[in-house]
């Protein structure tokens, strides 16, 4: 596919007069799939200049994932890939050509950051490890991430997400215990990943900076994620327990659960960890001083709890008319715990998430209008900011290397002409 | 004013950070304590309320022997403070003005309520980090609700997504809610850090959790923004293109395994494990006749499912979870274990590259295994992970608050016998 011609304008806003935190960082980005473009959107939305870097031969994952624009498949129509890619630029480059290699060392010349999320000797296998990225750029990082890290019998793993959800012992945590487990939604390890991987980054950079010596970060997604669950596995290493799925039961709170509202697949979480949370919820149910609440079967925390079913039962029983917003602004001023089972129709109409700005609307050339998430972090002094649609496959190629690398108008053509941007 | 930890090589080893936080945010502190700052937790005296939370060593409920405190507490020193007296917060102060992040999680407004919010901090430090992680954030109509995980990763989308359809959604048996948030302020605190080499000014950052995850749902949101089309849970099942959907995790002898029935360009992995079966005296002549390198991604419908179903769900079931482990990685096929926490002690990848860390305990007389570092050098250096064991309740009150505040023996026994510390 042709370069997209560009007016030579770098795309996005102008930066806020005090500029992102990371105005003047950039990316070279290798990253494909989610767990990597979720983690340089982040620096994107910060300021960084992320220069993605894919190829026209074999268009990456995310760009043939649905959801489609008006439901027809396209290699610039998803809005997977438009969510996780907003605000950078894109080029297109046939890594195996012979001109491959010189260019991407003249882009590392540019870059403050290198990342990539490919099995561990794919950028070795293109003269681009750290090595060699060092010799022309003694100060870059190199962030490298996957499945199971460098090294090691299983460092060439193939797998994904959902994959990654059992290898690492989530799948084992989520469940019925008189079912089978299921994974927890999605690639739910993608996201995980992602917040880790900026705070090492950024701590790279920063060293970097102050040494002039580079650093080459290798972060296994399975050893990350393992943090996610760290005390479950302390307590099979000092007590040698099998943690396991116990569905919504919590070992510190009844009733502890999801219980079904009024409509189709409506429901409120709700948990009581103290008494006060346990009288708030008397109060609420019966707010007259008599009925099941003030069984005393249910009047000790212990008492809840080994009569659980019970409770569940009869706590259903009484949540089904509720409408499930109403019950819980019911529960919540009463200082129980509750929540929506939000649906993802319902995190568009949720009043925290609007009033937080969650959802940004980008407008892109071929989707038009399309939602993407912003960060959940607010700054004080330099908030970042989503400006610009994820780019077009190649929109970015003459821009990238003619105004941020310094191509000539004939080193650009001759790059084009030799099927080097492809 | 580093924390003479173990490591001069780790990235962040010139960086002070006070962690104010709870178990709602004990994680932002750990992720830098773990890249190498010298990360102070501050406890109200008698410790941390994450400590009243289990499980337990050798189950016995005490603050000191709390396995989430020390998950998430290890590599930091700890001092106790009451910043409810007036002391407590000329300590803090003090404390403040050599910092350079601080973390905490209390309700918002509560710190202001102290005269401890950022206003007052970024006069004593204007270049200090201050990183906020509540469960809806500090403003907004939510933002005085009461939250626990469940809540929060109801309200944040994740489980209605997660669980079998015919049953109430549900979540992992694990909390992970603040989780996401606490990772997400380690991020911040370096987003804004970053900032500060630059500009030389500190700031203060506001984290969701709840956004945090609803950060966590794939394309599900743009499902809804762009097809107008509600994604539901579908328990062991994947969903792959419209209605075809295929399933994850089967039974097999003696716990799951994970695989994904797929053609196209990983046909080959479904046709060894069909050889695997017929080896094993199952019927599967039907399946091996279907041409598994046309169905591309998608395309394994549900009657195809169905008709999957019975074959390898008796073909799992006749082996052990490390027969098809070991058999798969043989054979090349796709099949994962759905690893127990056992599985995960003794796993060759994790042996090989040392991820787990021997901490002395020398209050117990114990050895205990750790998760160690998150990330390494691509050489193999330690640029970042495990170098202290989680402290005891204020076990650096001596060291920080004689060593590096200069109080003197008599005042700090006076504070500690005021219930200041």
């Amino acid at each position: 596919m042709a370069a997209q011609p560009t007016d030579g304008k770098p795309p996005g806003g102008a930066p806020s007069e005090d500029g992102k935190p990371l105005t003047g960082v950039n990316v070279l980005d290798f990253c494909w799939v989610a767990v990597g473009p979720m983690t340089t959107k982040y620096l994107a939305e910060y300021g960084a200049t992320v220069v993605r870097v894919e190829s026209a031969k074999r268009p990456g994952t995310l760009r043939r994932a649905a959801p489609f624009k008006d439901g027809v498949p396209g290699i610039n129509r998803s809005a997977y890939f438009a969510s996780y890619n907003a605000n950078k630029m894109g080029i297109t480059v046939d890594m195996r050509h012979p001109r491959a290699h010189e260019l991407m060392l003249r882009m590392a010349k540019w870059a403050h950051l290198v990342t990539e999320n490919f099995t561990p000797g794919t950028m070795e296998s293109w003269e681009l490890g750290f090595e060699q990225l060092k010799a022309v750029n003694p100060g870059i990082v190199l962030f490298s991430t996957s499945m199971m890290g460098r090294g090691g019998p299983m460092e060439r793993q193939p797998g994904f997400g959902p994959v990654l959800s059992s290898l690492v012992g989530l799948t084992n945590l989520t469940g019925w215990p008189d079912r089978d487990p299921v994974n927890p939604y999605g690639a739910y390890t993608d996201f995980i990943v992602p917040r880790f991987a900026v705070a090492a980054i950024l701590a790279g950079l920063d060293r970097s900076r102050r040494t002039g010596e580079g650093v080459h970060i290798d972060m296994s997604q399975l050893e990350t994620t393992l943090h996610f669950s760290a005390p479950v596995l302390l307590d099979y290493a000092v007590n040698g327990r099998e943690q396991t799925r116990m569905g919504n039961r919590d070992p510190g709170a009844a009733p502890h659960g999801v219980y079904p509202c009024a409509g189709d697949d409506r429901w409120i979480a709700l948990g009581c960890f103290s008494d006060a949370q346990w009288e708030g919820l008397q109060r609420t149910v019966a707010p007259d001083g008599t009925g099941w609440p003030y069984n005393p079967d249910f009047a000790t925390f212990l008492g809840r709890k080994s009569h659980e079913d019970e409770l569940d039962r009869l706590l259903s029983g009484w949540t089904t008319p509720w409408e499930a917003g109403a019950l819980m602004e019911t529960f919540q001023s009463a200082g129980v715990p509750a929540g929506v089972v939000n649906d993802c129709r319902d995190l568009f109409d949720d009043a925290q998430l609007q009033h937080r700005g969650h959802f940004q609307w980008l407008d892109h050339p071929e989707i038009g209008p399309y939602a993407t998430d912003a960060s959940e972090m607010v700054f004080s002094l330099s908030p970042g900011s989503l400006d610009t649609p994820a780019p077009l496959l190649g929109e970015h190629n003459r821009h990238v290397l003619q105004n941020l690398i310094g191509l000539s108008d004939d080193e650009y053509n001759s790059l084009e002409e030799d099927g080097v941007l492809e | 004013m580093t924390g003479a930890q173990g490591g001069i090589d780790f990235l962040l080893a010139p960086y002070r950070v006070l962690d104010l936080t709870d178990e709602r945010g004990l994680l932002a502190g750990k992720i830098l304590a773990d890249l190498g700052a010298d990360v102070v937790q501050i406890e109200p005296p008698g410790g941390s309320p994450a400590r009243n939370i289990g499980p337990f060593y050798g189950d016995d409920p005490r603050p000191e022997k709390s396995l989430y405190w020390w998950a998430y507490a290890a590599n930091k020193r700890s001092i106790t403070l009451d910043l409810e007296r007036t002391d407590g917060r000329a300590l803090l102060e003090k404390l403040v003005a050599e910092a350079d992040f601080l973390f905490e999680s209390y309700d918002p407004g509560y710190l202001e309520k102290m005269g401890l919010g950022y206003e007052r901090l970024a006069v004593i430090n204007p270049k200090l980090v201050m990183v906020s992680i509540t469960a809806f954030g500090q403003d907004g109509p939510y933002s005085n609700y009461q939250a626990s995980d469940i809540v929060g990763m109801a309200l944040g989308g994740f489980m209605y997504l997660t669980g079998d359809e015919d049953r109430a959604p549900i979540r992992i048996s694990f909390p992970h809610f603040y989780l996401h948030g606490g990772a997400a302020g380690a991020a911040a605190a370096m987003l804004a850090h970053t900032y500060r080499v630059t500009s030389g000014q500190g700031q203060y950052i506001d984290v969701s959790c709840q956004q945090a995850v609803a950060k966590t749902l794939a394309h599900a949101p743009q499902i809804w923004d762009i097809e107008g089309a509600i994604l539901k849970r579908m328990g062991v099942y994947r969903q792959t293109s419209g209605e075809n959907r295929v399933r994850i995790n089967w039974p097999c002898k003696d716990g799951f395994v994970n695989y994904m029935v797929q053609g196209g360009s990983v046909a080959y992995s479904t046709r060894a494990l069909l050889a695997w079966a017929k080896e094993d005296g199952l019927d599967v002549a039907d399946l091996e006749a279907i041409n598994w390198e046309d169905l591309g991604y998608g395309a394994i419908t549900p009657e195809l499912m169905a008709q999957l179903g019975g074959p390898l769900g008796d073909f799992f079931k006749g082996h052990t979870r490390a027969e098809l482990v070991q058999g798969s990685l043989d054979r090349r096929i796709l099949l994962f274990p759905v690893a127990t926490p056992s599985a995960l002690q003794d796993h060759s990848q994790l042996e090989a590259r040392g991820f787990f860390k021997e901490m002395d305990h020398p209050e117990l007389g114990a050895t205990v295994r750790y998760p160690g570092a998150f990330i390494k050098s691509g050489d193999g250096r330690d640029i970042a992970g495990l170098y202290r064991r989680p402290p005891l309740i204020g076990e650096h009150n001596v060291e920080i608050y004689q060593g590096e505040l200069g109080l003197s023996g008599p005042e700090i026994e006076s504070l500690k016998r005021n219930g200041v510390i």
